[in-house]
C-alpha cells in the first residue's frame, strides 16, 4: 500500500482485465483441444468401393458373409479395420448387401440358412432372407450397402457403422 | 527417533500440516453409528485399489486398437502378477459398484440426504454416475469382441437420442467405423478424464462430509427442521461427540482392510474375467453382454415394447438421473427416520425387487436365441412313423428350436412346446407356422408343404402322457 491507494474505478478495471485475459487463456487452450476432440464430427464420410470376390463365386440364391476394409482407417487399426457384411444373391443373379449390424442396437446377426433368416443374439431380432423384420424388437430392416458389379467383380460401397 | 521428530518439526512448522490433519483426524463424529456407516469409506479404498492397479495395467496395456488384444493377453497369462492385478482391478471395480451402491440406499434409508447434507447427496449422485461410466469404458478396454460389439451398441443408444445423437455416436466410436480411434479415446476417457473428475468430486465430498459432519442416528422423535438443525447438531456433539480417530475411524479401517483382503482372494482364486474372442468386427460370433452391474439394463433394452424405445433409451437414464439430483432438493426436512417414511422404505424396496427381477432375466436372457440348441433325442421324439421323425430333424434344422424348447433342449424366446398339442388343434399349429405370430416369422415362404407338414405332425404328438 505504499502507492497511492488505486481509485475504486481502476480496481474496477485491472479486474475487469485479469478477468478477460484469463479467458482469452482458456480458450486459446480451449478451443484447440476442444477442436481435436471433436474432429469426428468433422470429417467428410468416407465411402470406397470393395471388391469382395467375382460374380461366378456367389451362388443364385445364397447369402454369404463377405469383408471388405473400411473405407478410412489409420495404421494402428490392425484386425478392426474390417467390416462384415451379409451379401445375398436373388434367384435372379442381382446382389443385395446388408449391414450385419442389427438395426436394434448394433449386435451382429447371424444368417441362419436353413431357417432362411437372420437372427441376432443381444436381444432376439429376427429378420427374412430380405432383411425385413419378422420379429423381436429391430425398428428398421436390415441397412443395405449399395452393391455393383465391376469387371466380373462383385463390389461394396463402404460407409460409416449404421446408426438407427 | 530423535531425528525423525526433529525432521518432523521442521517440516511441519513450514507447512502447518498437524493443523490441517489434526482437526480433520480429530473432530467430533455422533455417537453410536456403528458399522451402517462405513460403507463411503469402503468405496473409497475400491476407488484407491482401481487407482493403483490400473496405473500398474496401464505401463504395460498397449492402447491401440490393432495391439491392446495381444498386450491384455500377455499382461494375463505371461507378465508377472499380471493375472493378480487385472483380477484385482475387475473385482475392485465390482466391489466400487456393490459398496456406491450400498452406501447409497444406507443414507436413503437413513435419510442423510436432509438438510445441510443436500449437496453431499447431489455430488454423490454425480459419483455414482461416475463409476457406472468408470465401468462401462473399462469393460470396453478389454477389447475383446464383446468390448468392440458393447461399443458399438453404446453408439446406437447415443444415436437414439433426438438430433445430435449421430453426431454423439460418431463420438464415441471416435469415427465412423469401430477402428482406429475408437479404442484410444476410450482409454483416455477411462484414465485421464473421468478419474480427473472423481478425485475433484471426491474431493468436494468429503469437504462437504467435514463441513457439515456425518448424520446421526435418525430419531422419529426429532425432526430435521433447517431453522434449528445445525444450532441443535453443534450442541449435541459438544455433549455427545467422539473423537473421529479412532472411535469411529477403527470401522471404517477394519471394513476397508476387509474389502481390500476379499479383492486380492477373489482376484488370485477366481481371476480376471477371460478376454473373448479377437476384437475383430468381421467374426459374427459374438454374445455382448455387459459386467454384472449393468445386466438388468440389458434386460430393459431387451424387454421394451418397440414403440416406447426411443424415450425409454433417452429418456430413463435423464428422468433417473434428475430424480436423484431432484430428491434432497424436495425432500429436506422433516422425518428421518425410516420407520415414519414409508414411502420412502417401500419405493426402496420396489427399485430393489425391480433391479433384482431384470437382473436375473438379464442373467437367463431368455430372449436371445439359443444357437447352441442340438437336435432332439430319440427317446425324446419317440417317432411311431417316419414322417414324425422327419418333423422333429427339421423342428431342429428349420431354426425352430433356436427358440422354441422341447423336453428342455432349445431356446426360451418363443413358448415352449413339450405338450403344445394339449394346448392348440394341429390347424392352429399349422397357422401359426405358416403365418407367424406375434414375435414369430412367417415361415410360408421357407417352408415346402411336406416339410411344414412333418413338423406339425410332429409337434401334433407333444403332449402330456396320460
Amino acid at each position: 500500500m505504499s502507492d497511492a491507494v488505486p481509485s475504486p474505478g481502476r480496481r474496477k478495471l485491472l479486474a475487469r482485465i485479469s478477468i478477460g485475459l484469463g479467458c482469452v487463456g482458456a480458450a486459446l487452450i480451449g478451443v484447440p483441444v476442444v477442436g481435436f476432440l471433436l474432429a469426428p464430427l468433422f470429417e467428410a464420410v468416407a465411402k470406397t468401393w470393395r471388391s469382395v470376390g467375382p460374380v461366378e463365386q456367389f451362388k443364385n440364391g445364397a447369402t454369404v458373409q463377405v469383408k471388405f476394409a473400411d473405407a478410412s482407417s489409420v495404421a494402428w487399426a490392425g484386425v478392426t479395420a474390417q467390416t462384415a457384411a451379409w451379401l445375398r444373391r436373388e434367384l435372379s443373379g442381382e446382389f443385395v448387401a446388408f449391414a450385419v449390424n442389427c438395426t436394434h442396437l448394433g449386435c451382429p446377426v447371424r444368417w441362419l440358412e436353413n431357417a432362411d433368416l437372420f437372427m441376432c443374439p443381444c436381444h432376439g431380432g429376427v429378420y427374412y432372407n430380405d432383411g425385413s423384420v419378422a420379429a423381436g424388437p429391430p425398428p428398421k430392416p436390415l441397412t443395405r450397402y449399395p452393391v455393383r458389379v465391376r469387371d466380373g467383380q462383385v463390389e461394396i460401397l463402404t460407409g460409416p457403422t449404421p446408426i438407427t | 527417533m530423535r531425528f525423525l521428530r526433529k525432521a518432523w518439526e521442521w517440516f511441519d512448522a513450514r507447512t502447518d500440516a498437524s493443523k490441517i490433519i489434526g482437526p480433520v483426524m480429530n473432530h467430533p463424529v455422533p455417537p453410536g453409528t456403528g458399522w451402517k456407516y462405513v460403507f463411503g469409506s469402503a468405496t473409497l479404498f475400491a476407488f484407491l485399489i482401481q487407482v493403483f492397479t490400473g496405473i500398474a495395467l496401464a505401463t504395460a496395456f498397449v492402447p491401440s486398437a490393432g495391439q491392446a488384444y495381444e498386450s491384455l493377453q500377455w499382461i494375463t497369462h505371461e507378465a508377472f502378477l499380471g493375472r493378480l492385478l487385472r483380477g484385482m482391478h475387475y473385482f475392485g471395480a465390482s466391489a466400487m459398484v456393490l459398496l456406491v451402491g450400498i452406501h447409497m440406499i444406507r443414507t436413503f434409508l437413513t435419510g442423510s440426504y436432509k438438510f445441510p447434507r443436500e449437496l453431499n447427496w447431489v455430488v454423490g449422485v454425480v459419483l455414482l454416475g461416475l463409476t457406472i461410466l468408470m465401468g462401462f469404458t473399462g469393460q470396453l478396454l478389454r477389447w475383446d469382441q464383446n468390448g468392440v460389439w458393447s461399443t458399438i451398441v453404446a453408439a446406437e443408444q447415443a444415436g437414439r437420442v433426438p438430433v445430435i445423437g449421430a453426431w454423439l455416436a460418431r463420438l464415441i466410436l471416435g469415427g465412423q467405423t469401430v477402428g482406429g480411434a475408437t479404442l484410444s479415446r476410450f482409454f483416455a476417457y477411462h484414465v485421464f478424464f473421468i478419474p480427473a473428475v472423481i478425485f475433484a468430486m471426491v474431493g468436494l465430498h468429503l469437504a462437504l462430509v467435514l463441513r457439515h459432519g456425518i448424520s446421526e442416528l435418525p430419531d422419529s422423535s426429532r425432526p430435521v427442521d433447517p431453522r434449528t438443525y445445525r444450532s441443535w447438531y453443534e450442541n449435541m456433539l459438544r455433549r455427545e461427540g467422539v473423537p473421529f480417530w479412532p472411535d469411529a475411524a477403527w470401522r471404517d479401517v477394519v471394513f476397508g482392510a476387509a474389502v481390500v483382503a476379499c479383492v486380492v482372494v477373489l482376484a488370485w482364486r477366481i481371476g480376471p474375467p477371460l478376454l473373448t474372442k479377437p476384437p475383430d468386427p468381421t467374426i459374427i460370433e459374438a454374445y455382448p453382454r455387459p459386467d454384472w452391474y449393468l445386466l438388468w439394463y440389458f434386460a430393459v433394452l431387451a424387454q421394451l415394447p418397440p414403440g416406447t424405445e426411443n424415450y425409454v433409451i433417452v429418456g430413463a437414464p435423464v428422468l433417473a438421473g434428475f430424480c436423484l439430483l431432484i430428491l434432497p432438493l424436495l425432500f429436506n426436512k422433516g422425518q428421518r427416520a425410516p420407520s415414519r417414511r414409508p414411502w420412502a422404505v417401500a419405493s426402496m424396496v420396489i427399485i430393489a425387487m425391480s433391479v433384482g427381477v431384470l437382473w436375473y432375466q438379464g442373467k437367463r436372457s431368455p430372449w436371445s436365441p439359443d444357437f447352441g440348441a442340438t437336435q432332439l433325442p430319440a427317446h425324446v421324439v419317440q417317432a411311431t412313423d417316419p414322417q414324425i421323425a422327419e418333423g422333429a430333424r427339421l423342428f431342429f434344422e428349420k431354426g425352430c428350436q433356436y427358440c422354441h424348447a422341447i423336453a428342455g433342449s432349445g431356446g426360451q424366446r418363443g413358448p415352449d412346446l413339450t405338450y403344445v398339442a394339449d394346448k392348440l388343434t394341429e390347424k392352429q399349429i399349422t397357422l401359426r407356422i405358416l403365418n407367424g405370430a406375434f414375435n414369430m416369422p412367417s415361415f410360408a415362404s421357407s417352408l415346402k408343404p411336406d416339410e411344414a407338414s412333418a413338423i406339425v405332425a410332429f409337434l401334433d404328438t407333444r403332449k402330456l402322457p396320460h
